[in-house]
């Protein structure tokens, strides 16, 4: 048997965007200046509540932010891995219905 | 003209079915789902199930939408399996109405020992009966994990094809994982916890246009029952064409739930409400 009929069909190719590089800056800047600020106003109405310590989440937010600065590809996948639970394994029973959006390395959360 | 393959229409306002009918929705599949509070017993899940297969694809038909549902106790009850059992002990009489096309949403909500068991028990009927399965992937920090012990769960009942078993709720740190294993994927349009229009146009870009579809999963939360012919105008918007608009929101749904040989898109015309019911 030849090697190319031993190997499986290749995938499809992605859809790239059809926008130029200019065309969704001008289509999303507004958007995504808005929700940076957002951001922003977060962190200061932390600051602003008070003293205190990060819990989970906003430590895991915080790492978060660093990725979109790193200049690498796939940012939301890599984000979205970072809030993840690392874990492989069933946990013994779900104590919870709900989930927090980040892994809590304490594993009060379950 | 569109279908949203997983939306909870017994959560929805009959203002909803008015506005995905003139939104251009023909068809809807109707997973069964966790009510937000834990049903107390077993004949609850048979009046929903009635509900799910009686009553709600009336209440569709009024406004032209084709409903067609899936059966199962969702993974957030299935931590008491004996409970769990005897819910899908009631499954298989329902399962000759003619609006039901498989299993679901089945799958993992906190990745934990117990919905592990209730989900194998609701593959094996999935296997037993050669049943369509659509399966639930766990919310925010639990999905990648949740995903990864599906795929290897739904992995240890050889005669279910990945081709007929849709997961769900993908996201761009699962979708890849789905894909390669020949599964399709559903991407759910939520406005907090789940995908955009935007993420969801974004994945297709990234991954391709075969084997996904997009969806509302509208309940009684947070959630837009006309999320998908949004996502529809982000594509217009970015300039992608026509066929591949329609391909995601209505030829993939209907050529993955069409293997059921129960699923229609055909039109249909409105029906008269019935006011002696």
């Amino acid at each position: 048997m030849s090697e190319s009929a031993t190997k499986p069909e290749p995938p499809e190719p992605p859809e790239s965007c059809p926008m130029t590089r200019a065309q969704v800056v001008d289509a999303y800047f507004m958007e995504h200046r808005a929700r940076l600020l957002d951001v922003a106003a977060f962190l200061d109405r932390i600051d602003r509540a008070g003293p205190g310590v990060d819990d989970f989440r906003m430590s895991a937010y915080r790492s978060a932010m660093t990725v979109l600065g790193d200049g690498q590809p796939q940012r939301a996948r890599r984000i979205l891995e970072l809030l993840s639970d690392p874990s492989k394994s069933p946990i013994a029973s779900a104590h919870t219905k709900g989930a927090t959006g980040a892994h809590d390395p304490s594993g009060k959360a379950h | 003209m569109y279908i949203d393959p997983h939306v909870h229409m017994v959560s929805r306002s009959t203002d909803d079915y008015v506005h995905m009918a003139r939104a251009g929705c023909v068809a809807i599949t109707e997973p069964a789902f966790w009510a937000g509070y834990d049903r107390s017993s077993p004949q609850g899940f048979f009046d929903y199930f009635r509900q799910l297969t009686d009553s709600e694809p009336r209440r569709a038909a009024q406004y032209g939408i084709r409903h067609h549902t899936w059966l199962c106790i969702n993974p957030k009850e299935a931590e008491d399996p004996i409970f769990a059992r005897e819910v899908i002990a009631l499954i298989p009489d329902f399962l000759k109405k003619q609006n039901v096309l498989g299993i679901g949403e089945i799958g993992l909500n906190k990745n934990s020992r117990n919905e592990m068991e209730i989900l194998e028990a609701h593959l094996q009927l999935a296997s037993d009966h050669n049943l369509l399965v659509l399966v639930h992937t766990p919310h925010l920090e639990d999905k990648l994990k949740g995903t990864l012990l599906i795929l290897d769960a739904i992995r240890r009942f050889p005669k279910l094809d990945p081709g007929r078993v849709l997961i769900d709720h993908v996201e761009e740190h699962t979708a890849k994982h789905v894909l390669d294993r020949g599964f399709w994927c559903g991407m759910t349009l939520y406005p907090d916890t789940k995908c955009t229009p935007q993420r969801a146009v974004d994945i297709i870009e990234t991954y391709g246009s075969e084997r996904i579809w997009m969806n509302s999963a509208g309940d009684w939360g947070h959630s837009d029952p006309i999320a998908v012919p949004k996502a529809q105008m982000e594509m217009r918007r970015r300039g992608h064409l026509e066929s591949l608009v329609r391909q995601v929101t209505f030829t993939n749904p209907e050529r993955f739930l069409s293997q059921s040989g129960r699923f229609s898109a055909e039109p249909l015309r409105p029906t008269a409400p019935d006011i002696t019911r």
